[in-house]
């Protein structure tokens, strides 16, 4: 078997499930936020459930339109802490506590190697990197789960993709994945478990897969994940809150299909307006000018992310013709870039750091663009009207990509900095 | 199940984002939701279509967000179903859970043109297209999503599962 079959075998209590089969599976944590939630609370209350499965697997974060942008966006946040109140659940986060979703639940050990997670949101599949299943549903399977800790799946097929040979400078898990996305389209692993390995992967860094397994929806996937390792236990140990398993992908597990991409000839590539797939290399686009540039997001809003920013525009300015923004994804990323002096490097450059919140990526607040407007973002999606106006144009890169390009006005590399 | 109505087409990865756009998503009304369906696909889409009509799409129909807000709005403006040559996972499962029916058709897809009058045999999984006079086939419901349906939806297959616990 798969790891993905292994985990989802051993939450049916069942020693073996194949691609296809329908199972009813218990969930580890339940995760929705401020735009999902609201449904999945109604839909939970028609279930006629008085209490939640678990009060401590239950997640609930406002983050998308928090801190609260308006009136109504202040109802739906108000309907979590509401409800969280009721239910006495522990992990409601609070604007001061909480970041975005899928940085906060890995950095504080709430989601680990093993677990099967659910979560109304699509990047769910972020946890992947972990080594976990994790797949986004939508609101009423998590009002469902909510209720009986239990989700129903279809065991799906799985796709291997092997990583081999060394990365280029500023290249990053962001380009290995648009690269990937860029070779098989948007709906090139739909339904399907995207495992990545080799000896790449071997050697990517925690916040490298986890970004890989973020976008693994963007193929249509519905999981990405990687086998648990070393770098895995460094990462998780100390922070983990429940105990976690490694499952391993037997010898003889089958695939569906298996790529193979040779590392030391993807160079930093961008995806153009407007699906995920529409990939390039960036030294392809430098004719291409921008008015915002966006660093952060459930995709690269690490710490890792924001240092490898700061690096690239170190006693530089950003051009005059843009506004470039930094949303450092959790607290305590906030905490560490300021603590390392990230911020006054950013604020000399004269580019804005927010609070952490999805904010732009998906159009909320904090930076939305106008009629016309380009952005170049580390986000994970730039369909149609996605960053603002329908006719605006978002570029999906790495975090040194697009703080090159907040340099030079235009999409740029690094090495052409002076 | 019999579904008649007119077609409005679109193409392929027709995204959450097109569907209903995020700049709403500060409601989950989906009377509100309805009025902007469609609207980053095609901006007139709101006021044009009317009660009873049907999407037919290419593939991927769906992909992206998670929200539910999708098929809400689409249900709520009153489209009665959508046809497409695939749709993306979660749309699908939310799609069920709510109660709007979705068939998968690659030839439904490709021959049904813009405003034809078509009917749905969802039980036979027939599409019959009465301004053409053709006739193509759907992919079956899968027997659990059948079930999903005869129950009246996610939620009250939860509140029987419930009870029987």
């Amino acid at each position: 078997m798969t790891i993905t079959e292994k985990i989802l075998a051993a939450h049916c209590n069942r020693k073996e499930v194949s691609p296809g089969d329908l199972i009813n599976a218990k969930v580890d944590l339940v995760l929705a936020n401020d735009i999902t939630a609201p449904i999945a609370i109604t839909e939970f209350k028609k279930t006629g459930a008085k209490d939640v499965f678990d009060k401590g697997r239950i997640a609930l974060i406002p983050d998308h339109f928090a801190p609260q942008k308006d009136i109504k966006s202040a109802e739906q946040c108000k309907a979590l802490r509401e409800f969280s109140r009721e239910h006495d659940l522990s992990l409601y986060f609070e604007v001061g506590r909480m970041g975005i979703e899928h940085a906060l639940l890995p950095e504080e050990g709430l989601v680990v190697p093993g677990d099967l997670i659910i979560g109304a949101d699509s990047h769910t599949c972020t946890y992947g990197g972990l080594g976990a299943f994790a797949t986004g549903v939508g609101s009423t399977d998590v009002a469902s789960a909510m209720a009986t800790g239990e989700c129903w799946f279809k065991v799906p097929e799985s796709m291997k993709f092997i990583y081999y040979g060394k990365l280029n400078k500023w290249v990053s898990g962001k380009d290995l994945i648009l690269h990937t996305i860029g070779d098989i389209g948007v709906d090139g692993a739909l339904y399907r478990a995207m495992e990545f390995e080799g000896e790449t992967i071997q050697t990517l860094p925690m916040h490298g897969r986890l970004t890989m397994c973020n976008m693994a929806i963007e193929a249509g996937g519905k999981s990405g994940i990687i086998v648990p390792d070393k770098i895995t236990e460094d990462y998780v140990k100390g922070r983990a809150k429940r105990p976690y398993k490694f499952y391993t992908t037997d010898k003889d597990a089958r695939y569906v299909e298996t790529r193979e991409y040779d590392c030391s000839k993807i160079p930093p590539t961008v995806a153009c307006p407007h699906l995920p797939s529409n990939t390039k290399p960036a030294a392809e686009l430098f004719e291409i000018t921008i008015d915002q540039v966006v660093i952060g997001s459930c995709t690269n809003g690490r710490i890792e992310d924001l240092r490898e920013a700061a690096e690239v525009i170190r006693g530089r300015k950003v051009n005059p013709n843009v506004r470039m923004i930094v949303f450092p994804a959790t607290q305590k990323v906030y905490k560490q870039a300021m603590k390392e002096g990230l911020f006054d490097i950013f604020i000399d450059a004269e580019a804005v750091v927010s609070t952490p919140t999805c904010g732009p990526c998906l159009g909320g607040h904090m930076g939305i663009l106008a009629k016309g407007e380009r952005a170049i973002a580390t986000t994970n999606r730039n369909f149609v009207g996605r960053m603002g106006h329908p006719e605006s144009e978002v570029y999906l890169s790495n975090p040194a990509i697009a703080a090159a390009s907040a340099v030079l006005g235009r999409i740029a590399t690094p090495e052409e900095l002076k | 199940m019999i579904i008649k109505g007119k077609v409005w087409r679109f193409g392929d990865n027709i995204d959450t984002d097109a569907i209903i756009p995020a700049r709403y998503l500060n409601t989950s009304d989906p009377k509100e939701l309805a009025k902007h369906v469609m609207e980053d696909a095609d901006k007139d889409f709101p006021a044009k279509a009317g009660k009873g009509d049907i999407i037919i799409a290419g593939s991927n129909f769906g992909c992206g967000s998670s929200r539910e807000h999708a098929p809400i709005a689409i249900k709520a403006a009153g489209l009665q179903a959508v046809v497409a040559k695939s749709f993306a996972r979660i749309f699908y499962r939310n799609a069920f859970n709510i109660g709007l029916p979705i068939f998968e058709s690659e030839e439904a897809s490709e021959k049904i043109r813009e405003k034809d009058e078509i009917e749905i045999d969802g039980d036979k999984g027939i599409i019959k297209n009465l301004t053409r006079n053709e006739q193509y086939s759907a992919k079956p419901i899968p027997p659990f999503m059948q079930e999903l349906i005869s129950a009246g939806g996610l939620i009250e297959w939860t509140k029987r599962k419930l009870k029987a616990s």
